[in-house]
């Protein structure tokens, strides 16, 4: 009796082995995209419709025009829960695919632990809109793409918002910031941007971390009650936003002195606070909406046809209509590396980040695509791997999302210097040294 | 007839004490050391190494840091997440301020401060145990969540508390290919479960085992239990701190201080408590089970499904894996409560009296 079960177990277990053994795929003229993504765990709420934009995104490119230039896109997702060990198997697993694309790991710790690895198999990392702040600077990450802003930009952005409304930004004198954030890498990158800033105008920063996944605050929101900051800057992620403006209801702290970063401005953070988060303002680093013509034909050719990834209401909501501009970015960067290396064939990661590396979306390529609503040009280079910071600011009526009409942008003298500072360290720690201009050619 | 031992006479103390008294159990082993070292680093793939085989012996070897301390004298922790994070920053700290300090040197450091943590954290067991014990070590666990996110010093001034360190090298060889670095964590390993073998055979292994089953009989019959139950939580520890550091400097390369959470210590202890409480080979079982078998659901189950002409979506299978493996936690606890270890014996001992049970 014994021995059969152990049989059967052993057959479980030695089928299983044969699965990982065997991972070959049909190879063809497919460019492939590893879809890194997560669905469970507390941040699944935001996760999903990004991860479904992501896909929807592609699914309409290869509807719509059959591709890039006749190469199908095809496309895999794995799951990572959020967990960097996941995500660094998920990594490993698809990355030896055949016509492997990029790699966009929607994690900022998972970012982390790739940049050292991505070099080594010639794979880049497109983070639009988070990972390390740093690598912004192309010269010393040659396959970190953090494009359309960092943390840092983001900081920024907030900070001369606040200083937009006070009249000027030698008004922040004698205030009081107060940084809510995640207690992970991500929730504390902006810091170094905020003091520096902080030095500069004299207003005093007070740092409030939150233990992950954030759903616990109250000993925070009690040193807010006690030192009654001016501005609340809340970095948070998933279930820490809407428990954040839970407590600031409860606490009292005024919802319209609160600014979140554009990873805390999406419906799922707000919704459930419905009317409490009334006035609380968040960046907004992509509109969104229905009225987007790219969106319109993800309706038209993937979702009529009964094919969409997730629920058709949620098309066009903030972070789904992120995941789309993601997706197209990492699209066009095929599109520019097919115009040097072949038209219609499939691009090695390399030659994909060359196209990242020299992507030019001016607003009438913008326009014809479809994105006019919905982003500022991006222009890249060999040295600046962010091709933008633009960011508008939007503020939640107790229903929806308004988008302020003032768009933003990072101070680049406060920027540069500490970029490149940060970088050099880097680079130092490990022994490396910066590209030679000579590189950028290649 | 599988499994014969009559005819192998053991007429000296040296052969009656060996670890493997039986040929066959030597020949396996020795086989299946042939096979971990050379067969499958002419098959296996670099997903295979980098996903599967390093995460599984470097958690092997901090299972097998816990089942000492927890199955060997009876010492419940879930402080292993902790014990292995202050491996990892120890080693971290001292290989980046020591200029041109040789890797194995820095493990060792790192588990030496694991030690003294280990040490200091374990005084509480002088005076409670049990359930009390572990929520006594939990308090490590949150001090070090606490200390590595807080004491910037300790990570070398990072602003967002991400370390990292490449570039490694042993005795003049660089560990940058898949296959070095698993030869490397598996020789650590072999060369740890050894002494960690012989350990357990000696006599502070037996005193361990005493405190473990009664301690008030063992103090009797002459055991110090603090001796005793200090010297559990510093070998102990110092595994753990050594299979943290690896799992920090070889696995991920680059880490926060949330890859050592209080998750990893609920896992090191299913570990155990899955492969066999008291069991050296245990703590391989159970480091496979949790650290392989999720992997192999999540690919098993949409090609499962692709059998049947189901196409599952990324949240189904998650979720079906995540209930999969719950269940089989809970039938494998229910078939065997004393693990996978026990199973295997099991399996051995009817082998032996193959083809007449009785």
């Amino acid at each position: 009796m014994k021995l059969s079960k152990l049989l059967i177990t052993a057959t479980v277990v030695a089928a299983g082995a044969a699965t990982l053994a065997t991972s070959a795929l049909a190879q063809g003229k497919e460019q492939f995209f590893p879809l890194l993504s997560y669905r469970t765990g507390p941040y699944a709420p935001n996760g999903t419709p990004w991860a479904n934009g992501k896909q929807d995104y592609l699914k309409m490119i290869n509807a719509r025009d059959g591709g890039i230039n006749g190469v199908k896109l095809t496309f895999e997702e794995c799951e990572t829960g959020y967990a960097t060990d996941r995500g660094v198997e998920c990594y490993e697993r698809l990355k030896v695919r055949p016509g492997v694309t990029l790699i966009d790991p929607q994690s900022t710790g998972i970012t982390f632990a790739l940049t050292e690895k991505a070099p080594v198999d010639k794979i880049p990392l497109l983070t639009v809109g988070y990972g390390l702040s740093m690598s912004a600077d192309g010269m010393a990450f040659k396959w970190n793409f953090e494009m359309m802003g960092s943390y840092w930009t983001g900081a920024d952005i907030i900070l001369q918002a606040i200083g937009k409304s006070l009249g000027g930004m030698d008004k922040l004198k004698g205030k009081k910031v107060a940084l809510v954030y995640h207690d992970s890498p991500f929730g504390k990158e902006p810091i170094p941007l905020l003091e520096e800033r902080s030095k500069m105008h004299g207003f005093e920063l007070q740092l409030l971390p939150v233990t992950a996944p954030g759903v616990e605050q109250k000993a925070t929101w009690l040193q807010v009650r006690q030192s009654r900051p001016d501005y609340v800057l809340l970095w948070g992620w998933g279930v820490m936003n809407s428990t954040a403006l839970k407590e600031a209801q409860a606490t009292g702290y005024p919802r319209d002195k609160m600014y979140g970063v554009w990873w805390a401005g999406a419906e799922p953070d707000v919704r459930d606070v419905g009317m409490g988060a009334k006035g609380y303002h968040a960046l907004a680093l992509n509109g969104s909406g229905k009225d987007q013509k790219v969106i319109q034909d993800i309706v038209k050719y993937v979702h009529d046809k009964g094919q969409g990834t997730g629920p058709k209401d949620e098309v066009g909501s903030v972070l789904y209509t992120r995941g789309v501009m993601i997706q197209m970015l990492g699209v066009e960067a095929v599109r520019r590396a097919q115009e040097r290396f072949g038209k219609g064939t499939v691009m090695t990661s390399e030659q994909v980040r060359w196209g990242l590396e020299n992507l030019n979306l001016d607003q009438k390529k913008l326009d014809s695509m479809g994105f006019g609503g919905i982003m500022r040009p991006v222009s890249t280079s060999c040295a600046d791997h962010m091709g933008s910071s633009w960011a508008r600011i939007q503020t939640w009526d107790g229903a929806k999302w308004n988008i302020g009409a003032d768009w933003y942008q990072a101070d680049e003298q406060i920027l540069k210097p500490m970029v490149k500072a940060a970088g050099d360290k880097y680079l130092a720690d490990k022994k490396m040294k910066r590209r030679d201009p000579a590189d950028c050619s290649s | 007839m599988l499994y014969r031992e009559n005819g192998q006479f053991k007429t000296t103390y040296r052969s009656d004490q060996q670890i493997f008294p039986i040929a066959q159990d030597r020949i396996a082993i020795g086989l299946l050391l042939a096979v971990a070292f050379v067969a499958i680093p002419l098959f296996a793939s670099e997903y295979f190494y980098t996903s599967i085989l390093i995460p599984f012996v470097i958690m092997s070897l901090a299972a097998l840091g816990v089942n000492l301390l927890v199955g060997y004298c009876g010492q419940i922790s879930l402080g292993s997440g902790a014990f292995m994070a202050v491996g990892a920053y120890g080693a971290y700290n001292f290989f980046v301020r020591i200029p041109g300090l040789p890797l194995i040197p820095a493990l060792i450091l790192g588990g030496l401060c694991a030690m003294f943590f280990g040490i200091l954290f374990g005084l509480p067991s002088l005076r409670v145990k049990g359930l009390y014990l572990a929520v006594a070590t939990l308090a490590a666990q949150f001090f070090s969540d606490w200390m590595f996110l807080r004491i910037t010093w300790l990570t070398n001034e990072s602003p967002s508390g991400q370390v990292s360190v490449n570039k490694l090298k042993v005795l003049g060889m660089a560990l940058d290919t898949p296959v070095a670095r698993y030869l490397f964590c598996l020789s650590l390993l072999t060369l740890i479960a050894l002494l960690a073998k012989n350990l357990v055979r000696g006599a502070i292994g037996r005193e361990w085992m005493a405190i473990r089953d009664m301690d008030v009989a063992a103090a009797v019959i002459g055991i110090r239990p603090m001796y005793a139950k200090l010297s559990a939580f510093a070998v102990s520890s110092f595994i753990i701190g050594v299979a943290g550091a690896l799992w920090a400097f070889v696995h991920l390369g680059s880490w926060e201080p949330a890859a050592f959470s209080v998750e990893v210590s609920f896992r090191l202890l299913f570990m155990v408590i899955i492969g066999g409480l008291g069991s050296i080979m245990g703590s391989f079982f159970g480091a496979a089970f949790i650290v392989i078998l999720p992997i192999v659901l999540s690919r098993l189950l949409p090609a499962m499904g692709d059998l049947v002409g189901v196409e599952l979506s990324t949240a189904t299978v998650s979720h079906v894996e995540l209930m999969t493996f719950g269940g089989l936690i809970v039938w494998f606890l229910i078939v065997e409560p004393h693990g996978l270890a026990k199973l295997w014996s099991m399996g051995k001992q009817k082998l032996r009296l193959w083809p007449f049970p009785h």
